[in-house]
């Protein structure tokens, strides 16, 4: 087994208090199903869509981190696959996917 | 552990309320961004991290950190607060202040306010109920709509135009307030209709009918918790509520099908529900006060007290609909004393009083009229007119169980008018 960074893009507000539970409920099954398959490595975090960038050997400090909200990383899950193949399919599942431009990015852990 | 569904529905007004007390009526929109952020929040780290051990008290902590990082910035504190202004420019008496606003009684007592804030005299009744529906409850205009089949965008106006007269108030409603008495009584009759409306009302969805009555009796017994507010009528009020919810769980048969009172099977009936609504009646009854609420109530006890439908002391039902005819007329409540009448005298006196109701014009776009005069006559022998009735009714059935029911009538007036003929 090979670990996998799922970067998840491109997440919405919900629209009311019943539509975003209803997206939360999605959410935890997904993430209960991976766990049950022992496919979930670290349930990762959710991230803030404030930032700053720092760039360059300046250290130039700027508000960020990205001009495009739906670029943004919003959070991020460790799970365990065979290989990419096997955690991209893992990651259809993902309910982001059922917003209009919702991305998981799949990149593997290099291994040491 | 299992995600209650309607959590943040049911949270979301009583964060409202408490970031009222702390923001004022003004800035109501900046009360509900606060709490729709919340509700964000809630979603991104619990999909994630999955659901804290106390769901609600991580959104009201949310809430609270919000609040308190929005008055930390001076201008905010001043703008929305003059009066305040000092207490949350005080880093020292800043966050002990929200903190004893986010305080459960305290928020207990914010969403009485709020109630009162909303039945305000300049608004419609229906307006009324939009907002409590919409900012003590967490509905949705289009689950406002729903429950009425109303369109979204009338709601919306309606509620709009309630926020604009809650915000020209400014403060939370004071329950020391000399026109408290008044309030009361509006109060009352506004959680009264939306009971109604999830009992009797015309929404298809059994389930949103279900919260509408369950949001009715967790904000009327909000009532009974306050010295103020827990007067004889407040208790006759609940006292109504519950015994008819004790019903609920016999309206509806296993197929999904409506079910008369008089052909409900009363083992299903909910006693602990029953026993607390006997409970709030007695209680009631300390003081000289008969309100409405009162009596229907006792109505409601004495079919509560008959364990087979053969049982119901008719008598006594008649005559606490005729000290309701005289407390508030109205075509229903003769309606409904005219169906008395005809179980204690038989149809024929039935058919009778019901067309001796004054107004009774104002019922005729009301399928349980005709429903009802089928009945008289199809017991009366009539089958052709009970028939003609029923589809009349049938007509205006406003969902799917209505029709059922009705459609079940239509069937019956026939056969019995076949068998008739056999004879």
């Amino acid at each position: 087994m090979s670990e996998f960074l799922f970067l998840y893009r491109g997440g919405q507000r919900p629209e009311s208090p019943a539509e975003g539970e209803k997206v939360m409920q999605k959410w935890m099954a997904w993430m209960q199903e991976l766990g049950q398959r022992g496919h979930l490595k670290d349930r990762g975090q959710p991230l803030e869509d404030t930032g700053k960038v720092v760039r360059g050997k300046q250290k130039v400090v700027t508000d960020g981190p990205y001009a495009e909200s739906k670029d943004l990383v919003g959070g991020f899950t460790v799970v365990e696959a065979n290989d990419l193949a096997h955690a991209a399919e893992l990651s259809k599942g993902c309910p982001i996917l059922d917003n209009e431009g919702g991305i998981v990015e799949v990149r593997p852990v290099m291994q040491m | 552990m299992q995600f209650e569904e309607g959590l943040f529905r049911r949270d979301s007004g009583r964060m409202v309320a408490a970031l009222t007390r702390i923001f004022g009526l003004e800035n109501l929109a900046l009360a509900e961004d606060v709490v729709q952020d919340a509700f964000c929040r809630a979603v991104e780290v619990w999909k994630l991290r999955g659901l804290p051990e106390n769901p609600s008290a991580w959104l009201m902590r949310t809430a609270k950190n919000r609040a308190i990082d929005l008055l930390r910035r001076e201008r905010t504190a001043r703008n929305l607060l003059p009066k305040l202004a000092n207490v949350f420019e005080s880093e020292w008496t800043l966050v002990p202040t929200v903190h004893q606003f986010f305080d459960p009684q305290t928020i207990e007592d914010d969403q009485l306010r709020m109630m009162f804030s909303c039945c305000d005299p300049a608004l419609s009744q229906e307006a009324q109920i939009a907002l409590i529906l919409n900012l003590l409850c967490g509905f949705t205009a289009n689950e406002i709509a729903n429950a009425f089949l109303s369109s979204r965008s009338a709601i919306e106006k309606r509620i709009a135009r309630g926020k604009n007269t809650l915000a020209a108030s400014k403060r939370l409603f004071d329950l020391s307030d000399s026109d408290f008495t008044g309030r009361l009584a509006a109060v009352h009759r506004a959680l009264y209709l939306l009971f109604n409306e999830g009992y009797h009302g015309a929404s298809p969805h059994g389930a949103v009918r279900s919260e509408l009555c369950r949001e009715a009796m967790r904000l009327a017994s909000l009532l009974l918790e306050q010295p103020l507010t827990a007067t004889p009528p407040s208790y006759a009020l609940c006292a109504l509520m519950w015994l008819h919810a004790a019903r609920l769980p016999a309206r509806v048969d296993d197929a999904g099908n409506l079910t008369s009172l008089l052909l409900q099977d009363r083992s299903r009936w909910d006693a602990v529900l029953a026993s607390k609504g006997e409970n709030f009646l007695e209680r009631a009854a300390r003081g000289d006060e008969l309100s409405e609420y009162h009596i229907e109530a006792a109505i409601a006890a004495v079919h509560a007290k008959a364990a087979y439908a053969e049982e119901t002391d008719w008598a006594a039902i008649v005559s606490m609909y005729d000290a309701l005819m005289k407390l508030r007329p109205s075509p229903v409540i003769g309606l409904n004393r005219a169906i008395a009448i005809a179980q204690k005298d038989g149809a024929k006196r039935g058919l009778e009083e019901i067309r001796a109701i004054s107004g009774k014009e104002r019922l005729e776009s009301y399928p349980f009229y005709f429903a009802a005069l089928g009945e008289f006559e199809l017991r009366a022998g009539s089958h052709d007119a009970a028939g003609r009735y029923f589809e009349r009714a049938l007509a205006l059935a406003r969902n799917s169980s209505e029709r059922r029911f009705l459609e079940a009538r239509i069937a019956a007036a026939r056969d019995a008018r076949a068998a008739a003929q056999i004879r």
